[in-house]
Formats: C-alpha cells, sequence, structure tokens
C-alpha cells in the first residue's frame, strides 16, 4: 500500500493545540456548588460535555469543563475554559458568537481575539465534525441564557442536545 | 477458506475502482449498506431505458413487462429466503417499514393491556421503536433480554422472559454492532411453546448467511435489499400467509384495494393488500439481479468468506495495543461485524483517520444506543466486511489504527 500524503486540511483538524488540549485538558476539576451546571449531549455521536459555573459581579469567576467525546468536542470545551474565564456574561456571548461563525463559515477569518481558538478554524471543512466544535459553546450559551431566564440567584442545571 | 475467485468479483463493482483523499478505497461499512455490482447498475438503468411503467393495471406492453418483472422478483425473494411462496412476501421501503407494518396491522389488532413483547439490549433502534410505539398504544409491556459478556443473549434470561404472557418475540438474527448471531431458531421453539409469535429482524443475517424461514421457524422476517447488493428503498417483509391474511391493511390507498365505495371500500389479495401506492418498481426489479449474484457466489460460500475475514480482522485488531474488541469470538455465533474501541482515540477521532487512508468504518452508537449503555461506551468503531473485500484491505486498516494512535496518544498527559 503507498504511504497517505499528508494532507493540508487534515493537519488543520487536528492542530497541535488541539491535540494537546485533548491530552491535557484544563480546568477540569470540579466546582463545589457550582451556581450554573450546564450539560450538553451529542445524540449523534454520544459526546458530553458538562460546564460549571460561578458568578462574580456579572463575570465568569470560576469556570469546570468535564466530559467524554472525540478529540474536537474536549478541547473545544477546554479552549471555551481558557478564555471565557473572567469575562462578562455578555462579553462571554459574543465570545460564543464569533467562534460558532468561525466554526461554520469555511470562508471565515478568525479575528485575532480569539488567540488559540483559531486553532478550531480548520473544523469547518469537516461538515461531520462541526457538532463535535460547537456543542460546548452551544451549551454555554444555554446555560448563559437560562441562567438570565431564572434569576441568577440560584443554582439551575441545564441540558442542552446538540 | 474462501474459493471465491475475489478479482473477479471486484471487478462486478466499478465504484471499486475510486480512490479516497487519493488512496484506493476500502469499503469495510458494508452493515450500513454494500456496494453495487454493475448487473445490479445495469437493470435499473434496463428498466428506465426499456419497459418503465405502472404495474397491476396497465393494458400495455411496457405495464405486463414491467409487472412481469416485479412478480418475477418476488419469486426470487421468496426462494432466497425459502419462503413457501411468493404471495408471503411484501415490499417495503426498509427493514424499518417492514417492522412497523407488523407493530401497526398485527401489534394494534392483537395486543392488550398486560401482553408482553419480548426483545433484546442488543436490537437496532428499528427492532425497539416501534414497539415502544405499540406499548404507548396498546397498554402491552416490553421486556428485554440481556446480553452476556461476550455480546451473546444471557441463555436463562431468555427462558424466564418468553413466559405466558409473551405475544410477540421480535429478536436480531444478527447483531449489527456485536456481529452476534443468534439462536433464533431455539428462540422460535420457546415462543410457540408459550403462544408467542417470532419476529425476526434479518436485516444483517439475510444478506450474509442462509437463511431459510421454515426451518427457522419465523413468523415474520425483515430485511432490506440495500444492504444485500441491491438498490436503495426497497425492503421486504417475509410473513406467514395466515397471519397476512388475518392482519388489517397498514397504509390505505390505491393498489391495495379490490372495490372502493365513498364510505368504504375492500382489500386486495395478500400480498398486495400491503402494498399501498405505486410501489418501487425499478429498484425491484434491480434487486431481482442482486438476488441473482448471491445465489450464483452461494450463500454458504459468502458466509465462509466473511467469517474468514472476520477471524483474521479480529487477530490483527488484538495485536494493536488498548484495543478492546466486542462481542462472541467463536465464528459459529458471530459473523462479518467487527466493533472495537482503542483506549484514548474516539471513534470519530478513528474514523476520521481512516477516511484519510480510504478506510470507510462506520463510528457512532450504529443506532443501538440501549446497547452502547449496556457496554458502558458512547460509541464504538466498527468494520464490516462483504463479498467484495480481500484479505490484503486489512493492511489498511491497521495503518490506518497505527497512525491513528501516534497523533492521539500522549506520551505522558499532565492535567491541570
Amino acid at each position: 500500500m503507498p504511504q497517505p500524503q499528508p494532507e493540508p486540511e487534515f493537519d488543520e483538524l487536528y492542530r497541535e493545540i488541539i491535540l494537546d488540549h485533548y491530552r491535557s485538558p484544563r480546568h477540569h476539576q470540579p466546582l463545589a456548588n457550582a451556581q450554573v451546571v450546564a450539560e450538553g449531549y451529542n445524540p449523534l455521536c454520544g459526546d458530553e460535555v458538562e460546564l460549571q459555573l460561578n458568578f462574580e459581579n456579572g463575570a465568569i469567576s470560576d469556570v469546570s469543563v468535564q466530559g467524554r467525546g472525540c478529540s474536537i468536542s474536549q478541547a473545544s470545551g477546554s479552549l471555551l475554559g481558557d478564555i471565557v474565564l473572567g469575562k462578562p456574561t455578555d462579553e462571554a456571548r459574543r465570545l460564543i458568537g464569533l467562534v460558532t461563525n468561525m466554526l461554520t463559515d469555511a470562508e471565515a477569518e478568525p479575528p485575532e481575539e480569539l488567540g488559540d481558538l483559531e486553532a478550531l478554524q480548520g473544523v469547518a471543512k469537516f461538515p461531520a465534525r462541526v457538532k463535535c466544535a460547537t456543542l460546548a459553546w452551544h451549551t454555554l450559551e444555554d446555560g448563559l441564557k437560562q441562567r438570565e431566564a431564572a434569576g441568577a440567584d440560584r443554582p439551575i442545571v441545564t441540558r442542552h442536545d446538540e | 477458506m474462501t474459493t471465491f475467485d475475489i478479482d473477479r468479483i471486484r471487478a462486478d463493482f466499478p465504484i471499486l475502482k475510486r480512490e479516497v483523499h487519493g488512496q484506493p478505497l476500502v469499503y469495510f461499512d458494508n452493515a450500513a449498506t454494500t456496494q453495487k455490482p454493475r448487473q445490479v447498475i445495469d437493470a435499473l438503468v434496463h428498466y428506465y431505458e426499456h419497459y418503465n411503467a405502472n404495474i397491476h393495471r396497465g393494458i400495455h406492453a411496457l405495464a405486463e413487462e414491467a409487472t412481469a418483472r416485479y412478480e418475477e422478483t418476488r419469486q426470487k425473494v421468496a426462494d432466497f429466503i425459502g419462503a413457501p411462496g411468493p404471495e408471503c412476501i411484501v415490499f417495503t421501503r426498509n427493514t424499518t417499514e417492514s417492522i412497523n407494518l407488523v407493530a401497526n396491522a398485527w401489534g394494534r389488532k392483537n395486543l392488550g393491556e398486560g401482553d408482553e413483547i419480548i426483545l433484546s439490549t442488543m436490537e437496532h433502534h428499528s427492532n425497539l421503536v416501534p414497539w415502544q410505539m405499540l406499548a404507548q398504544a396498546t397498554g402491552a409491556k416490553l421486556r428485554h433480554i440481556d446480553i452476556d459478556d461476550e455480546g451473546r443473549l444471557a441463555g436463562d434470561s431468555v427462558e424466564q422472559l418468553i413466559g405466558e404472557r409473551a405475544k410477540l418475540v421480535a429478536i436480531t438474527h444478527m447483531s449489527n454492532v456485536l456481529g452476534t448471531v443468534n439462536p433464533v431458531r431455539q428462540i422460535a421453539d420457546l415462543a410457540h411453546a408459550q403462544g408467542a409469535l417470532l419476529l425476526v429482524d434479518g436485516a444483517q443475517s439475510v444478506p450474509h448467511l442462509p437463511v431459510n424461514v421454515q426451518e427457522l421457524d419465523c413468523d415474520f422476517l425483515a430485511f432490506s435489499a440495500h444492504k444485500m447488493l441491491g438498490p436503495t428503498g426497497v425492503g421486504v417483509l417475509y410473513a406467514r400467509h395466515e397471519l397476512l391474511e388475518s392482519m388489517d391493511p397498514f397504509l390505505g390507498g390505491g393498489e391495495m384495494i379490490r372495490r372502493v365505495g365513498l364510505e368504504e371500500s375492500t382489500w386486495n389479495d395478500v400480498p398486495w393488500k400491503f402494498e399501498a401506492g405505486t410501489p418501487n418498481i425499478g429498484d425491484v426489479c434491480a434487486f431481482g439481479a442482486a438476488l441473482d449474484y448471491l445465489q450464483e457466489l452461494g450463500m454458504e460460500q459468502v458466509r465462509a468468506h466473511e467469517v474468514s475475514l472476520a477471524q483474521q480482522a479480529m487477530r490483527r485488531l488484538s495485536e494493536v495495543p488498548g484495543i478492546t474488541i466486542y462481542g462472541p469470538k467463536s465464528d459459529e455465533a458471530r459473523g462479518g461485524v467487527v466493533s472495537f474501541n482503542l483506549e484514548d482515540i474516539h471513534p470519530h477521532d478513528l474514523g476520521t483517520v481512516l477516511d484519510r487512508h480510504g478506510v470507510a468504518i462506520r463510528a457512532g452508537h450504529h443506532c443501538a444506543q440501549p446497547l452502547m449503555a449496556r457496554l458502558d461506551v458512547v460509541a464504538t468503531a466498527r468494520a464490516s466486511f462483504y463479498v467484495y473485500n480481500k484479505e490484503e484491505e486489512l493492511d489498511a486498516l491497521i495503518e490506518g489504527i497505527q497512525a491513528a494512535v501516534r497523533l492521539f496518544r500522549a506520551p505522558a498527559p499532565t492535567r491541570t
């Protein structure tokens, strides 16, 4: 059999940053008494992401990211933890918009402020894997939305199906 | 060992000449759907180029030819599965529709509160969800036969669950995930001893091993043409003649009627009573060519070829460090489906890497979520074989797996 040639698109999907976050996920410690527990599930492939969040003065003061699934879904969650920690909720919402746009539009140029998240850009060229990458972001979006609706005073658990 | 002339068989399948990402296509996703030989493709084109017409009502030559070919395929199906006659064969869209037909046309009439439908934890959603819907509509209860550690039906569970309240046992002949071949004849005897009927989901067995409905003594058998070299959009329901006679229609409309009034109608004879509307004529005719192809190969030979491939695949896969292979180990109890998981590598990641090596496998829950839960996994990778696969193709699978291992396995993970 001929050896497979490395292809640029393939390298673009499994960038070193992605593999690093998959092998060594950040923000992996569970939080005690989290104000929001946002669970995300992709019934199609079984990927699971659980976000635990605490808030202070309108900003995300603590985040924990756990789950099981493919490298894209788990690395995406880990990168999410990195960027939203310390951000005001409005800012987090804006970031969700930027990231999901990047993940679904192969032509989109990722804004510089996304930093390492730019590594996920290649996903847009793999239609079968887009939902792996958006799972954590839609889970966060759902958690923030429901927290606002619930009045932010009491702990809530949200469940999102991708 | 196989007595096939594999190269001659492969030459019949145009798609096997194509490349995927610059690599020769290695198609190991046969449990999902199989590729089609030139003979089947030609038969489909021939239908549209030479005798395309609606059936059973035209008085012109094309309609007569189309009707004859359509009904000829029904006879071929009956012969293929050892059915007593073509009147026992109903054409549907797929296995799922065949099972839904039984759930609606037989189940709603014959099941009630407290009756039991016996299934197993290894069922495909198509042999689970229709029964859940039927149970909700009728008050019947579902009971599930568990599996043992090798993925076989747990023997004592079979005997315990098929009790006097059982009205129907609906079980897969061969698991699409584990490859397990279930002892259907034995289950038929247990079911019939309790006065229950047996439906066999043959989606994975009829294409891959000799199946004779009279030897199995099943009451219903459902399967799909597209998993056995035929076109998509054609399913088969076999049922015992007297059952079909006693069942109400499933769908109403043209074809299935005899006399229609403004308020009520009478039904056509079986099997046409169950074929409302214009059926998938072209694909049914082409399915006939698929049956001819398999008959010529011989189903015993097909089975032997796949067992040999599965055995070699399992031997070579078991050499990969950190691999878990699911399903029975012995040849008699399994078919040409091998599901596995690699430590630290999700099946979807493996699927993407293998795709880049030209190797098509399935990764996911295989429409068997309760089985995934039972195995305590979110998904598995699955390689499944058919008549045109050859031993050398396993090299590409193993190389792809090794590439994935190099890519994903961390030297020493540090978690923060």
